[in-house]
């Protein structure tokens, strides 16, 4: 074959598998939006469901579902944080943080549903904690911890190495010296990092299955062990468990949790750019 | 000869005879840092064998040498900056004062505080002018703020930056020339009162008039403190210097008053060095 065809080609084989990965995307989003738009409105941004969850609105799971999301930060961001700076500041790069760094790394592999299999037997049954936010936080928790200590990790070593040779020379201890410098200026990536894993967080079907979510709870969560709504649950109850209910309901619920999830993500985008467009070293 | 450096070895009989190697020359004045048998390692690599120097006080002292002879690891042994690197060694002794930094039980922050250091590239902080030059004060325990505003100006003013920067103190450090950011590194060494203070090529960076400030700077500063400097340039360290040492794969091969060492070295390579034959 003469090499221009070939080229040619090439050219239209490539650029249909491009174009192949970015329909799911525009079909999901323009039918969501068309599907969901109609549904949205202040009751149903505001009320809670009624007549068997085929009218009202959503309000208890969009509440729950925040909730979770900052149970999840609360835990996750801290234990996320302090792991990475241990890994990048302190630990010797040894045989021993290379498997803590591998193991963490294929925690990031484990399906979700075994997160939730494990919430369930550490947190649910074993704690005690029943099945509440407080076990559904700490499950999406551990979840999204691979992905906050890895962007952790990321925006501490962007730190430049001379900001911590000026500290420590100036008689700055290590200590004095993350907190001061390193931590300030990596902050930024590991906002990127956490916002991120809360969008995973928030979007997630299985972890919160068996630890938190309900069914149908007729009032507000009270405390981290009460049990509450989730979109993503909700979702799954409506589309499955509740015949005859209209379209565009969940296809309403399924937008919010889009327009919740992707507005995450992009203001992960923006803090990113901005901190990108900031610095000078 | 019996000068007050020696006079001090008397008195202080832990400090051998022997330190006067054949590289070390009879200093006049006092000494303030004295490197015996110093041997260091990179894991194995040997990055200095076995030197032996007293830095006079209140002087300027050029390390000098081609790119990898050591000049900058010795440098960064004075305020054991060394320390941070895994895998490095260190035998042998460096007194400051006449006690050994490397002994057990020595604090290096306390030590850090003493012996300031500037580096090859600036590396102010990505906090304000004010702040940068505050950081070894705050961290350091000193919050009364009159009291860091007076030193912050102080500083500036030693480092020759307060007339340029005195109207945008909390501006960004970085929004310097490369010339003012090096002197406000200098500044930000000075506010913690050090008794040292080491550069590392401080110039090497920058345009020639920027060079020449930092270089007047040095000239100043003399007065209070002791300076240990690396250059790459020769005319330089023959400008600034009081006493110049020439390193060569690891070794001290030369060190003596700078006029001598420019203009009759005892050693061939230092000669051939200086004179530009090779390096």
């Amino acid at each position: 074959m003469r090499p221009q065809i070939t080229e040619k080609i090439a050219f239209i084989l490539l650029f249909l598998a491009t174009l192949t990965i970015l329909l799911p995307v525009v079909v999901i989003v323009v039918v969501i939006f068309a599907h969901g738009l109609p549904a949205i409105s202040w009751t149903f941004l505001t009320q809670a469901p009624t007549m068997g969850m085929r009218e009202g609105g959503i309000f208890p799971a969009i509440v729950g579902t925040f909730y979770l999301a900052l149970g999840t930060i609360l835990f996750a961001l801290p234990l996320g944080i302090f792991a990475a700076i241990y890994l990048t500041e302190y630990a010797r790069q040894n045989a021993l943080t290379r498997w803590i760094r591998l193991a963490i790394f294929n925690l990031a592999g484990v399906p979700s549903v075994v997160y939730g299999l494990f919430g369930l037997g550490l947190f649910v049954i074993f704690l005690k904690f029943g099945a509440s936010i407080l076990a559904g936080s700490l499950t999406l928790a551990i979840m999204i911890l691979p992905v906050i200590v890895t962007a952790s990790e990321e925006a501490l070593l962007s730190v430049p190495e001379s900001f911590r040779e000026a500290s420590l020379a100036l008689g700055a201890t290590k200590w004095q010296t993350i907190w001061k410098v390193v931590l300030p200026n990596a902050i930024p990536g590991i906002l990127t990092g956490a916002i991120l894993g809360i969008g995973r967080a928030a979007g997630e079907t299985a972890p919160i299955l068996f630890t938190v979510a309900a069914f149908y709870l007729p009032y507000l969560p009270r405390s981290i062990f009460d049990q509450a709504m989730a979109l993503p649950y909700h979702l799954y109850v409506i589309a499955t468990q509740i015949p005859n209910i209209r379209m565009d309901t969940k296809a309403g619920t399924a937008l919010v949790l889009l327009i919740l999830v992707l507005g995450m993500n992009l203001s992960a985008i923006i803090i990113r750019s901005r901190f990108r467009r900031r610095k000078k070293w | 000869m019996v000068d007050s450096a020696s006079a001090r070895e008397n008195t202080e009989g832990h400090i051998s005879h022997q330190i006067r190697s054949e590289a070390s020359p009879a200093l006049r004045g006092p000494i303030k840092i004295q490197a015996q048998y110093l041997n260091f390692y990179y894991g194995k690599v040997q990055a200095l064998r076995n030197i032996s120097m007293e830095v006079p006080k209140n002087q300027v002292t050029a390390l000098i040498g081609p790119s990898g002879c050591g000049k900058s690891t010795f440098l960064r042994t004075l305020n054991r900056m060394n320390d941070i690197i895994p895998g490095v060694r260190v035998e042998g002794k460096v007194l400051i004062d006449g006690v050994d930094i490397y002994a057990n039980g020595i604090d290096v922050i306390q030590l850090r505080r003493r012996v300031g250091m500037v580096f090859q590239k600036s590396n102010p902080f990505p906090f304000s002018i004010s702040d940068n030059v505050a950081y070894g004060l705050k961290i350091g325990g000193i919050h009364h703020r009159a009291e860091i505003e007076e030193i912050v100006e102080q500083s500036l003013k030693d480092a020759a930056l307060w007339e340029e920067v005195k109207d945008r103190l909390r501006g960004g450090a970085l929004d310097l020339s490369g010339g003012q950011q090096q002197r406000l590194c200098i500044a930000r060494a000075l506010a913690i009162k050090p008794e040292i203070l080491l550069m590392d090529e401080p110039a090497s960076a920058l345009d020639p008039i920027s060079t020449g400030k930092i270089e007047d700077l040095i000239g100043q500063l003399t007065k209070q403190y002791t300076i240990v400097i690396v250059t790459h340039n020769m005319q330089q360290a023959a400008r600034i210097s009081d006493y110049t040492g020439f390193f060569l794969l690891g070794e001290l091969i030369e060190f003596d008053r700078t006029e001598r060492v420019f203009t009759t070295p005892s050693d061939k390579r230092t000669e051939d060095y200086v004179t530009g034959r090779f390096g």
